[in-house]
């Protein structure tokens, strides 16, 4: 067999892997988020299909797929089509840069876990979870909704108000790993995970990475008792599936990405990197749904408040802090 | 301090909400599990009999008149022996708001609450009850009483035909 025809084949699996583990876990976070959030509530959360309600992802996608696609009178057609695949398309290619464990040998051949290992992963992250809000903007913007235009709005405030306290929490991160490549990162954190290097990073980032999933107490973009849902309030069917799944797996992108620049990735004694990398995942995950079980909304000017007037200038700080602390080590 | 009350504030109700986690469900699944049904609880309406076994409605439409949906309706007439009863009788259980006002009005105790509260159909005229659907053969909750013990059968034959009774008075005779 051809080298180049057992990488493409190789990289082709991996794919295909990730592709299903994704989507998977994407629809069974959803379950998990509903039984979770009804045991905080005392309640038992879904257990009517299947046993205990664990084939409830299935019956949502058989409902999605038999809805009606409506499509508002006066909405921009295209755009209006597209938006929810940009959303979940986003969500999806970030993915392509997150090492999810140490590399692999496989056939005499050195298998690194991870699609694509770009050198500036950070910023291919960093790019694309500011792009996956452009699936939300034109979606709202054409609907042509006052609600749904209301919600796009509010999305692209709130992009403006954490990204840049979540890309300033990233800088030393790169600075203590001296690197933009995500396995590089982990690498740096075979001994001490960043998180104890640098907990004031790792706290403005958490808070970031909230407010970029869109989720409570930052779900602005859909307040439901306000602006009925947001900007997908005229979607119906999987449209509105693929914004839902999206959110989803961006939830998982998310809690990937704490774990690989803070939470020392697939690192961890006794067992395989890549379990050690689901279970953190997992808790990221378990962590925002109990959020979500837990805080009100802020009010949309709180959340400006609280990302320019606190969040911005502390991450600035904190790369000034961690600049002098770095040079005062190098002596 | 107020910045140390905020984020005490904000970290303790993470406690709360994991501490629920682990305490027990409350909610009662309802087709396997059924909760335990007050005695007073305002069910399905019924039509009770009296010990003797005769019907106590006497249809004298007070239920009817109460009944602040107007989901009861029905047509009184007399039997033979005096005795009123209705012809027909009819609750339309899609309309009754189970207040159980028409169960305070009857004088005779004859309309009564039950616990039954599975009157879910998917014909919404099957939610319309008629006299011998809602007619049943025990006392309900008040065994033993009689209304007509108390207040005794209407006459039987015309008026003034009864022994010991004066003919009507023609008022019209009356007159000047």
């Amino acid at each position: 067999m051809p080298e180049w025809l057992l990488i493409s084949l190789l990289i082709l699996a991996k794919l295909g892997l990730i592709f299903f583990v994704l989507l998977t876990l994407a629809a069974y976070l959803v379950l998990a988020e509903r039984k979770i959030l009804g045991r905080m509530q005392l309640r038992p959360g879904p257990n009517r299909v299947g046993p205990f309600g664990t084939m409830q992802p299935l019956a949502d996608v058989i409902k999605l797929l038999t809805k009606e696609d409506f499509i508002p009178d006066q909405a921009d057609k295209w755009l209006f089509m597209l938006a929810p695949g940009l959303a979940a398309v986003t969500a999806l290619l970030t993915f392509a840069v997150v090492p999810f464990g140490p590399p692999l040998t496989l056939f005499g051949h050195e298998v690194p876990l991870v699609v694509c290992d770009l050198n500036i992963g950070v910023l291919f992250f960093l790019g694309l979870s500011s792009l996956a809000v452009y699936g939300m903007t034109l979606g709202g913007w054409a609907s042509n909704s006052k609600y749904a235009l209301l919600g796009a709005i509010r999305g692209l405030s709130q992009l403006i108000s954490y990204e840049l306290s979540m890309g300033l929490a990233l800088v030393p991160v790169v600075m203590l790993a001296r690197s933009f490549s995500l396995t590089d990162i982990v690498m740096a954190q075979a001994d001490v995970p960043f998180a104890l290097v640098n907990p004031l990073a790792f706290l403005i980032f958490l808070i970031s990475i909230v407010a970029e999933s869109k989720r409570i107490p930052f779900d602005l973009p859909e307040a439901e008792n306000e602006l009925v849902a947001g900007f997908h309030t005229e979607y119906s069917g999987m449209r509105f599936g693929l914004f839902f799944v999206g959110e989803y797996i961006n939830l998982i992108i998310l809690g990937s990405m704490l774990t690989i620049f803070f939470l020392g990735g697939w690192m961890g004694p006794f067992l395989p990197g890549v379990v050690w990398f689901s279970i953190k995942v997992l808790l990221v995950c378990f962590f925002f749904i109990w959020v979500r079980g837990t805080l009100p909304r802020l009010r949309y000017d709180q959340l400006m408040h609280f990302g320019w007037k606190i969040l911005l200038p502390l991450s600035l700080l904190n790369v000034i802090l961690t600049g002098a602390f770095l040079l005062w080590r190098q002596g | 301090m107020s910045i140390w009350r905020d984020i005490k504030g904000t970290i303790e109700p993470f406690w709360v909400t994991l501490r629920n986690m682990f305490r027990p469900v409350v909610t009662i699944e309802y087709p396997e599990v059924r909760a335990e049904i007050s005695p007073r609880y305002r069910g399905r309406l019924i039509l009770t009999r009296d010990p003797d076994g005769q019907e106590r409605c006497v249809a004298c439409y007070l239920c009817s008149a109460a009944c602040p949906v107007d989901c009861i309706s029905m047509q009184a007439t007399e039997g033979e022996n005096g005795r009123r009863y209705a012809a027909w009788f009819r609750i339309n259980f899609s309309r009754c708001i189970f207040c159980g006002l028409c169960t305070e009005a009857c004088p005779t105790l004859a309309i009564q609450v039950t616990g039954d509260f599975e009157l879910a159909n998917r014909n919404p005229l099957e939610t319309v009850w008629e006299k011998e659907e809602l007619l049943v053969d025990h006392c309900g909750q008040e065994p033993g009483y009689n209304f007509y013990h108390h207040a005794g059968i209407g006459v039987a034959a015309a008026r003034g035909c009864n022994p010991g009774e004066d003919k009507p008075v023609n008022v019209k005779d009356l007159l000047p």
